[in-house]
């Protein structure tokens, strides 16, 4: 059937069988290999990507369900050439080893930080418990989301001065 | 890139041979290896309840309801699921709904996890509901999954069954002559299996809302979105200092219709003492049938099943104690 979405801001239309997974259709489909294909049994988290605002793990979802809908992979995470604050973080902290999970914690870790701007250790754990980091980075990755938050609420700090006196 | 690209993106067969122990699964991607995904299926996109009774109708027991998709799909990776064709019930906002109306909590079958877990309502009035959604799957798959998806798999290991028979919950069915309501105990027809039919929509659940009342749930998990080796829920009403009436739901344990019907007879019209709580979590596990798996042996289950009914009596008395949400007549 014939399927329009729109990943990180273009559209793409293209017939599919309702059967592909959404992970399959943007991977082989679209060429975005950033999202990584990794359990195939939604335990691993590996291929999370934002359906609209969401984050989901797009094993588990046919890419007809995102039909008309707004996917953000990790591709679209930087903006105007800048990568966002939750990437700088991960570089700066070493969130990653081999990089395998990075994508999809990156996608939680963004969803995350706009519904919890300052996040406690327990939270970042809660949020990020459905993925599975195969070098157990889970520390410096726990770090990074903490930057992350750090550096938003320090340039929000800038934008938006207190009011002296 | 390896496969042939045609006009209609699909999966091919995999020329190599099914990879071992996923016999006749074995089809290719692009990128080439060996993968697990569903056999052939229409797709139906239902836009309201009433197309999908449409649709339900048009193609009978061959077609599944798709809501998150989060148990089915798997399903259907696994063979254990084979629809000939999927009505994705997604679009349909109307069963979305967290409402109190007419005393009694309504819950759409299309709330998603995460929207039961945040609705503030449902936590006031049923702090079981809280406790469960708490430690089902994980944030993500809880951010899909639907309450109504939960229910219809009919897991034997599945939460929410357990919680809204404590409650003594009502599943409302809607198929093409109307709506009829089925208590959560008898919604269930097997592991796996339900009441509802073909042409047949879960639509929502519904819980009175009585005073008195406190409810809570336990559950012990190798690890987050494991299946339980073992959960209960109870909920109590108090009447001054007796109880009025209970309800137990125990999941993964074996328990018939994921309740402790004696254990509960047991608790009506006594003290909520602790030696009250000890019988009743003794009488609860006598009554289930856990079997020995990897996650544990049937002993150590049949433990897990009086020890947390203890436990979450004893938080549902405390609840029951604490000031009530007032609930607009």
């Amino acid at each position: 059937m014939r399927l329009t979405i729109t990943v990180n801001g273009t559209e793409y239309s293209r017939d599919v069988e309702p059967r592909l997974l959404l992970i399959h259709f943007l991977r082989d489909d679209l060429g975005l290999t950033g999202s990584h294909w990794g359990c195939d049994t939604s335990n691993c988290g590996a291929c999370v990507v934002c359906l609209d605002e969401t984050p989901v793990k797009s094993c588990t979802v046919l890419a007809v369900m995102a039909d008309g809908r707004r996917v953000l992979t990790v591709e679209g995470l930087a903006r105007g050439g800048r990568l966002d604050p939750v990437q700088e973080a991960f570089a700066a902290c070493h969130g990653l080893q081999c990089g395998f999970c990075t994508p999809g914690m990156m996608l939680t870790a963004r969803w995350l930080l706009d519904h919890v701007p300052d996040p406690t250790d327990a939270e970042i754990r809660a949020a990020i418990s459905g993925q599975i980091c195969r070098c157990t980075g889970y520390e410096n990755i726990v770090r990074s989301v903490r930057q992350a938050a750090a550096v938003r609420a320090e340039a929000a700090g800038q934008a938006d001065p207190e009011p002296a006196g | 890139m390896t496969a042939s690209r045609t006009s209609v993106r699909s999966y091919t067969r995999d020329e190599a041979g099914p990879g071992p122990g996923r016999a006749g699964l074995g089809v290719t991607c692009a990128e080439g290896g060996s993968l697990q995904v569903p056999a052939h299926v229409e797709y139906e996109k239902a836009a309201s309840i009433e197309h999908a009774l449409e649709l339900l109708a048009r193609y009978g027991p061959d077609a599944r309801v798709l809501a998150g998709g989060h148990s089915l799909i798997p399903m259907m990776k696994l063979r254990l699921a084979q629809p000939e064709v999927l009505v994705d019930i997604n679009a349909i906002r109307e069963l979305s709904f967290i409402t109190l109306t007419d005393g009694e909590l309504r819950v759409g079958a299309l709330a998603r996890h995460a929207q039961l877990l945040d609705s503030a309502l449902a936590g006031q009035l049923f702090a079981i509901l809280h406790d469960a959604e708490r430690v089902i799957a994980d944030p993500v798959v809880r951010l899909w999954g639907t309450v109504g998806g939960s229910l219809c798999q009919a897991d034997p290991s599945e939460d929410l069954s357990a919680a809204f028979a404590a409650l003594k919950g009502t599943m409302v069915i809607r198929g093409p002559d109307g709506s009829r309501a089925v208590s959560a105990r008898k919604f269930h027809s097997g592991p796996y299996e339900t009441v509802v039919g073909a042409g047949e929509l879960l639509t929502e659940i519904r819980v009175p809302v009585r005073p008195g009342g406190g409810s809570a749930y336990l559950k012990v998990a190798r690890r987050v979105g494991d299946w339980p080796v073992g959960a209960a829920g109870a909920a109590v009403w108090l009447d001054g200092d007796t109880i009025s009436d209970a309800g137990i739901g125990l999941t993964a344990v074996g328990a018939r219709s994921f309740a402790a019907a004696e254990a509960e007879e047991y608790l009506r019209g006594r003290r909520p003492t602790e030696d009250t709580f000890g019988r009743a979590g003794e009488i609860a596990a006598a009554s289930c049938r856990p079997v020995s798996d990897q996650r544990g042996p049937a002993d150590y289950k049949q433990h897990l099943a009086r020890e947390l009914t203890i436990r979450v009596l004893r938080t549902a008395v405390r609840r029951a104690r604490e000031p009530q949400l007032a609930v607009p007549s």
